[in-house]
């Protein structure tokens, strides 16, 4: 049964990131990326993540990508134009070295690879997953956790500043445009 | 529920952490003291800053000779970290000090900017101290966030807007290819710790096995873009002319010499088993670094674009010294890295200066006649220049003897060949300031000059220390050369 | 259990797409998306060798990831917002002022 969930997911996965990608609108492009880490989210469950699956769908799908289409549809953003020589090669040689970057990774995997050491496999805990996480994290890993509380702050002190609006001063630039 | 051992924190714990407290205290009390009104002229912000670095750099070095390893090895404070941390404290000082006046003329809000000046050097900070990959990616990202918001101060500014947005989506571009590699490098070895990955290392050497290839060679791939390493430079010259003039000096100096810091403990504690191997590798970057940097650097025009291309050139140097590799290599690297931020803060300090208002005059043509009406600025921007290009009696000059000499040392000839011609490439483009400033006469209006006691004082202290390092190199290599014993 | 290979090579390639999609796309915010997409790459690869290691750390480094890409998000995208607003575009070939 795993198996196949997980075929499942991983096929939603690369089929929703390709439309990512593919797709000339950012609209739509946003919507995909939402189904995209809905089955990542699906993958971490199978994989016993269950915290992270749940985050993933809170932080990820939930506020980053409403975050996300609010400034697409504040901006108003429609169709990307994309015509022209430039953008075909462009496109052209990007494709391309996705295509070698894929190769050169699956042929140096397919030489074999070793994992690090694995430690012996240890029951569920009392508390399920989330409470597990909990301990590790405010007891090893305590000073990195503290850490991501000032970058939070940095985030939102940046953001304001750069977003807030604008006085009725024009641009003071060069071309005064 | 197994019970979490306290962990019992001794008061020399507290001084080592120190820095990292007051920088985080001062970064908020900026942004709460904001709340009491202020007027425009007002420089609270920069007085806090001064204040809270002060205090860092007391902490560390009030505990200087003491060696802790705290957090389970997140956060580790033995020379380099104290090396690093004064160094840094230092680099945010004498960026307050040129930043003082010119974000007044500019009209950047004094508060944030400083805040974010303080969270930039936190990062750093940690970047330097900590012995974890996900710690450092943390300290990383909060240099790099508060980084690209200092780029994009000035709002209104089209350069700037431009200059935050290239910044930003290359560089997160960059922490993808670094997150990526850390996570291979978390399967291959099954830690994060710089300490266990290279112990790992050392007992298996299991190079054929392709997650640590790919791994390492993503991980080298994020740095490098940090330290502005060619082909991951393109961001550099943008990122730099468009930037805030004060901002620019800052991370010209701070970044970069963060960013090398991660690279040393990396390469040196965790990689160091495998030196033969990427050793190689890093020559090639360093002699294309070199190269690219001062050809580029000769087409110049904006002096902020020259000394970005500088900038990577000098990157360059910094490389050959640790492919170098030894206490004698780290040594040099660490030693070049704060020579080139003082030379390279006082040229910007200097820039800073240029123009009234919110114009900014940083073209070379705008420095014509600056050598005869304002001798003092005149002569420290000679004496910057000399100093980037290497010539004696300048700290750039003994940068360049212990990196060279390093590099001789491990039997790396045509790499030196290489560095000694860049330099003398290099000699051009610094030399065509001076001529600048002391051979043209302006065409029309000279530049106007801000006047600013706290700027001038900047120029005076890296001028200082710029001539006293070329004469008295020896106290700051001895403690170069200590910091890096423990990665060794 | 998923056999670890075939997680690898899943992240792998959402990988590749993420940097394609960022070397192909002229889009500011559809670039950004792409970043987006090899961030998770990480993350899958982090929880695939968790589970495989049975150690937890891995889950812990996918939940900072998580925080640093919202702060990461808001930045960016509060400077997209201030580029659009004084140049109309987010086309990055049609933003380039700054030339050497």
């Amino acid at each position: 049964m795993v198996p196949i969930l997980f075929l499942g997911f991983a096929g939603l996965l690369i089929a929703t990131a390709l439309m990512v990608v593919l797709h000339k609108n950012p609209v739509t492009s946003a919507l995909f990326l939402v189904l995209a880490f809905v089955s990542l989210a699906g993958i971490y469950l199978l994989l016993h993540a269950e915290f992270l699956g749940m985050v993933q769908i809170l932080v990820y799908a939930g506020a980053i990508m409403v975050l996300f289409l609010f400034v697409i549809m504040y901006l108003n953003l429609q169709h990307d134009v994309e015509r022209g020589l430039a953008i075909a090669v462009r496109r052209g040689i990007g494709w391309a070295l996705g295509a070698l970057l894929l190769l050169a990774g699956g042929t140096l995997l397919s030489r074999g690879w070793a994992l690090g050491p694995v430690q012996p496999p240890v029951a569920d805990p009392a508390g399920g997953n989330a409470a597990a996480i909990g301990q590790t994290l405010y007891s090893k890993y305590l000073f990195p956790f503290e850490i991501t509380s000032i970058l939070l702050l940095v985030a939102m002190v940046g953001a304001i500043v750069i977003a807030k609006g604008h006085s009725a001063a024009p641009p003071d630039s060069k071309e005064g445009a | 529920m197994n019970v979490v051992p306290q962990p019992s924190f001794l008061m020399v714990d507290w001084w080592a952490l120190g820095a990292v407290i007051a920088l985080t205290v001062g970064c908020l009390a900026l942004l709460v003291l904001e709340f009491l009104p202020a007027g425009e002229r007002s420089s609270r912000g920069g007085v806090i800053s001064l204040l809270t670095l002060g205090v860092s750099a007391y902490a560390v070095l009030r505990v200087a000779q003491d060696r802790r390893s705290l957090f389970d090895g997140m956060f580790v404070h033995d020379g380099m970290t104290v090396f690093f941390t004064v160094l840094f404290c230092a680099i945010g000082i004498l960026s307050v000090l040129m930043s003082w006046d010119y974000v007044k003329r500019t009209r950047i809000n004094q508060a944030e900017y400083y805040a974010l000046l303080l969270s930039s050097v936190l990062g750093m900070v940690i970047m330097a101290a900590s012995n974890d990959l996900i710690t450092i990616f943390l300290g990383l990202e909060l240099m790099s966030l508060s980084l690209y918001v200092m780029v994009g101060f000035r709002r209104t500014r089209l350069e700037s807007n431009e200059a935050a947005l290239k910044y930003f989506l290359l560089g997160a571009f960059a922490s993808g290819f670094l997150l990526y590699g850390i996570a291979l490098l978390y399967g291959a070895t099954g830690t994060t710790d710089l300490g266990r990955m290279g112990a790992f290392l050392a007992d298996s050497p299991v190079l054929s096995n392709p997650l640590l290839l790919v791994g390492g060679l993503l991980v080298l791939a994020g740095f490098a873009f940090k330290v502005a390493a060619v082909p991951f430079h393109m961001w550099t010259p943008d990122a730099y002319e468009g930037a805030p003039t004060s901002v620019t000096g800052f991370m010209s100096a701070g970044a970069k010499a963060a960013g090398f810091a991660a690279l040393l403990r990396f390469g040196l504690k965790a990689m160091g088993p495998l030196e033969d191997q990427w050793a190689p590798l890093l020559s090639v970057i360093a002699a294309l670094t070199m190269t690219v940097g001062n050809v580029t650097a000769l087409l110049q025009q904006n002096l902020k674009r020259m000394l970005a291309y500088s900038s990577i050139a000098h990157a360059g140097y910094i490389l050959v010294a640790i492919v170098a590799g030894g206490t004698t290599g780290a040594g040099a690297a660490v030693f070049y890295l704060a020579v080139y931020s003082f030379m390279n803060l006082g040229a910007f300090a200097i820039l800073t200066m240029m123009g009234q208002g919110r114009d900014e005059r940083v073209l070379v043509s705008d420095l014509h006649g600056l050598g005869f009406r304002r001798p003092l600025l005149g002569v420290a921007m000679t004496v910057f220049m000399i100093s980037l290009g290497g010539i004696p009696p300048t700290a750039g000059f003994m940068g360049k003897i212990q990196v060279f000499g390093a590099a001789i040392e491990a039997g790396l000839i045509p790499l030196v060949i290489i560095g000694v011609l860049n330099s003398v490439i290099s000699v051009f483009y610094y030399l065509r300031v001076t001529v600048a400033m002391y051979m043209r006469e302006p065409e029309g209006e000279p530049t106007a000059i801000s006047q600013g006691l706290p700027a001038l004082l900047c120029v005076v202290i890296t001028l200082v220390l710029t001539v006293w390092l070329g004469i008295q190199a020896q106290p700051l290599w001895v403690e170069a050369q200590r910091s890096v014993l423990s990665l060794l | 259990m998923i056999p670890l290979s075939w997680l690898i090579a899943l992240s792998a390639i959402l990988f590749v797409i993420g940097v394609v999609g960022v070397l192909v796309r002229r889009n500011a915010i559809v670039i950004f998306m792409s970043i987006e997409l090899m961030l998770n790459a990480a993350n899958l690869a982090f929880v695939a060798f968790a589970r495989h290691m049975n150690s937890l750390d891995g889950q812990i480094f996918v939940f900072f990831v998580m925080t640093v890409a919202a702060a990461e998000v808001a930045i960016g995208l509060a400077i997209i917002v201030n580029v659009f607003r004084l140049r109309e575009t987010i086309l990055v070939d049609e933003i380039n002022l700054l030339k050497g």
